[in-house]
């Protein structure tokens, strides 16, 4: 056990370093960027004058090290900073969007992987049927529409002709919780089209790799029934690649939902990022940016673990 | 469309009374019974009560409740709501008082705004001189940042006459000083120390603060001491941001909001058809232009600018860009809503002949430019950038178009660039628009247009009092910008909404989009 731990606790240190290079190169990366917040935010209004009073204001008359020293010392300290756009503090700025964000992950995460995995047992264990073909056809078909057009097809049948659900998630903290699944669940169904596809596929592929093999062989000559074989023998041993993938496709679900939110007017961090970026932001759009590199980390330090909790050979190294 | 969709229509437009209407729906070949079911509905009496939520395709979360730094209709509304000017634009287009009382005047150049009595802030307080002051001097200063700091730029003094008036002393006369004072940047807060509070959202208005979530939703709920008779209808106000524009109408087809801007000109005829949904347009100030900068050549030719001013089809821009949403500009920036348009001045047309007559004169035949333009300046600005290229090539110019990105479009191509597409929101007095963007010294002189007589006329007319005079002057200004100045107008652009027909307005302001942002005030429940 102790090898895991320490495994651990290097791949957080490495983490923290990935983070500060992440933060390094969001600012340089927005600072390129033409313009900076205060023609963004003035906009057509922006006078020299005015322009000149805002970033007085907000110290961007400093040069650019300087403010990243500035940012960085009170990272380390804990604090983020406060938005420069409208001074609000960014933990509270980003909180509740977060929250949100993690709550629309977790509600697509809880739908769509036993259904891959369901999905994806079932496909290997009828290979070449006509269930399997389907299946593939449909999770296929549905990853390669755009998600903004599965999520208009979504809301065209459920909320325009159906009425079954909101077209929009207007989600408040006010709410209880099933309402808020309630509000969520047509951005989730979307997202879980989005990405059964890739977590089906690689179940049902690492499965029938391994069914070539020869102690599936013995089991299969045993007379052990076909379902007990692949859900007994041959899954925990395809655990590895399934679980790198389901991670994959919860980090995606954590940043990649950007488009979906739009369509759906859900308020998470996607759109916090965008308008941070649009505004030119710095504080926000770093701050955004390292909690999305921190979960990519933290997820991908958890399907390592998880693949070596699940093989024996690498639990008890010799 | 049916009878019925007609009048639907008929009743939503703006500046119809039910008498006027009963009268054109019988026209119409309505039954009586038919007319009057659509017109109880339409003008009825307003209701109270009710959670009236609004969806709005700006807001983000940059936004702040600070009104140096509102942008677009999202704050506007939300400020609406909750907070009030000293003097307001009636749904009739005329100024009226808002939290004053009176306003006198000798000269044009002293003012004294005498307060209403007994009016109090959400937090309690009560109105009196030195939260005008405070609220006003926000946008004043070395330090500010605000975009009003230009428009009380002429207020040389500012001092309270007892708790209840304000004097304002301006550099020079400005007849139309009280006009100014309704802009949305220049609500009352209460004063707090040295400055202002607008932390709080705490206003004299409809509607108390509830919660602010920047680009997401803020709600507000009535204010039971709101100081106006007959206004602020609603129990609870929403006002959602929804960016997406078929997320919008999904939304308000599906009854998950009660009112949208912003319409989809494209599929406008289809939401109109559907039932339950009532689409309202008002006909205001907002324009859009292609600028050229007359200290660039060839644009300093007045030739070269004529011949560009002839060398589009503004009927077919109007038909294509805006769906028939919208009037033909005359290359000045007076609607037809403003109190002094120039309704003699003829109408330019496509003209390829005059065009090259005028690039003749200029000695620059076949004449190349480029035109820069991206969907920030207008939506559909690029489109209708190409479709100008086609009208000139008739005239023998070529347009070359040049898609300039978004992102920082008004600091990177905007009033640099020499020839581009601009989006104009307008200004409520023919003054306010040309000292704006058309005076000499104008910080926003996007046409970098400097006309001797032109900024003469300006100043002479800002401080005369008498109508008719007036009115010369500022036909012959619009005479000027129109057959001189380096804006291109092609069209001035309607603001379409869409209304749940469950939902009673009277006459819809048309200064600015949702009733002059005053929807939550002047709408109710039918």
């Amino acid at each position: 056990m102790t090898h895991i731990l320490i495994m651990v606790a290097q791949r957080l240190a490495l983490g923290l370093l990935t983070l500060f290079a992440v933060s390094l190169i969001i600012f340089l990366g927005v600072e390129l960027l033409p313009g900076d917040i205060t023609q963004a935010i003035l906009g057509q209004g922006a006078t020299p004058e005015t322009v000149a009073a805002f970033r007085r204001e907000l110290k961007l008359d400093l040069p650019p090290h300087e403010r990243y020293i500035a940012w960085l010392g009170g990272i380390v300290q804990g604090d983020l900073g406060q938005s420069l756009a409208n001074k609000r503090e960014i933990t509270e700025l980003m909180g509740v969007r977060l929250q949100n964000t993690l709550f629309l992950a977790f509600i697509a995460a809880v739908i769509s992987i036993p259904l891959a995995l369901g999905l994806g047992i079932l496909a290997a264990l009828y290979r070449n049927s006509l269930y399997d073909r389907a299946v593939n056809v449909f999770t296929l078909s549905s990853i390669s529409f755009p998600e903004f057009f599965v999520a208009y097809i979504l809301i065209l049948v459920f909320a325009v002709h159906l009425g079954w659900f909101p077209s929009i998630s207007n989600i408040g903290h006010e709410l209880g919780f099933w309402e808020r699944v309630y509000r969520t669940i047509m951005p989730a169904l979307t997202l879980t089209l989005v990405v059964v596809a890739h977590m089906m596929r690689m179940t049902r592929a690492a499965i029938i790799n391994l069914l070539a093999s020869p102690y599936i062989e013995m089991a299969t000559l045993k007379g052990l029934p076909r379902s007990r074989i692949i859900v007994r023998h041959a899954l925990p041993n395809a655990l590895a690649p399934i679980i790198n993938v389901v991670v994959i496709n919860l980090a995606y679900l954590i940043v990649g939902v950007v488009i979906v939110e739009v369509v759906f007017v859900y308020p998470g961090l996607g759109q916090l990022l965008i308008d941070a970026v649009r505004t030119r932001d710095i504080p926000v759009v770093q701050a955004t940016g390292l909690v999305f590199a921190a979960a990519y980390i933290l997820l991908n330090l958890s399907a390592d673990v998880l693949s070596i909790m699940t093989n024996p050979r690498l639990l008890h190294p010799r | 469309m049916t009878v019925e969709q007609q009048l639907r229509k008929l009743a939503g437009k703006s500046g119809i009374t039910r008498r006027g209407f009963m009268q054109s729906a019988l026209a119409l070949g309505a039954t009586t019974a038919l007319a009057t079911t659509i017109a109880d509905r339409a003008f009825a009496e307003p209701k109270m009560g009710g959670r009236f939520r609004c969806g709005l395709g700006h807001g983000a979360t940059s936004d702040s409740l600070d009104p140096a730094t509102f942008l677009d209709l999202y704050m506007q509304t939300v400020n609406a709501a909750a907070r009030n000017n000293l003097t307001e634009i009636a749904q009739d287009g005329s100024l009226i008082p808002e939290l004053a009382e009176s306003i006198d005047t000798a000269d044009a150049k002293t003012w004294k705004f005498t307060l209403r009595q007994g009016v109090e802030f959400h937090n309690g307080k009560t109105l009196d001189a030195n939260d005008v002051i405070a609220s006003l001097n926000h946008h004043r200063g070395e330090a500010s940042k605000s975009a009003a700091k230009e428009l009380l730029k002429p207020v040389v003094e500012m001092k309270a006459d007892g708790a209840n008036a304000v004097v304002f002393t301006l550099e020079d006369g400005n007849a139309d000083f009280p006009v100014v004072l309704s802009d949305y940047h220049m609500p009352i807060m209460p004063a707090d120390g040295d400055g202002v509070d607008w932390q709080s959202g705490a206003g004299t208005g409809g509607y108390v603060l509830e919660s602010f979530e920047p680009g997401v939703r803020t709600t507000l709920k009535r204010n039971p001491n709101f100081f106006k008779e007959g206004f602020g209808h609603f129990d609870e106000v929403e006002v959602i941001t929804i960016a997406d524009v078929a997320a919008r109408t999904n939304a308000l087809t599906t009854g998950e909001i009660d009112a949208m801007d912003r319409v989809d000109l494209k599929t406008a005829h289809l939401l109109a058809q559907r039932e339950g949904i009532n689409i309202v347009e008002t006909s205001g100030t907002q324009h859009f232009t292609f600028t050229m900068r007359c200290d660039t050549p060839p644009f300093d030719n007045v030739d070269v600018r004529l011949a560009l001013k002839h060398a589009i089809d503004r009927e077919a821009i109007v038909r294509t860009i805006l769906r028939g949403h919208g009037t033909l500009g005359n290359d000045h920036p007076i609607s037809r809503s403003n109190r002094y348009h120039a309704d003699n001045l003829e109408q330019r047309a496509y003209d390829p002949d005059k065009a090259r007559h005028h690039l003749k004169q200029a000695g620059m035949e076949g004449l190349s430019i480029d035109l820069s333009a991206a969907d920030a300046a207008f939506a559909g600005a690029v489109d209708a950038a190409v479709l100008y290229k086609e009208h000139a090539a008739a005239a023998g110019i070529n347009i070359n178009v040049v898609r300039e990105p978004d992102d920082g479009y008004w600091s990177n191509v905007w009033m640099v660039k020499p020839y581009c597409a601009v989006y104009w929101g307008g200004r409520p007095t023919e003054d306010w628009m040309f000292s704006t963007a058309y005076a000499a010294d104008a910080a926003w002189n996007d046409s970098f247009w400097k006309h001797d007589h032109f900024n003469e006329l300006l100043l002479a007319a800002r401080s005369e009092l008498d109508e008719a005079k007036r009115r010369s002057m500022y036909e012959e200004m619009q005479a000027i910008v129109s057959n001189d100045g380096g804006v291109l107008i092609p069209m001035f652009a309607n603001y379409v909404m869409a209304l749940s027909d469950k939902i009673g307005h009277g006459q819809m302001a048309a200064n600015w989009s949702m009733d002059g942002f005053k929807c939550s005030e002047r709408w109710w429940f039918a």
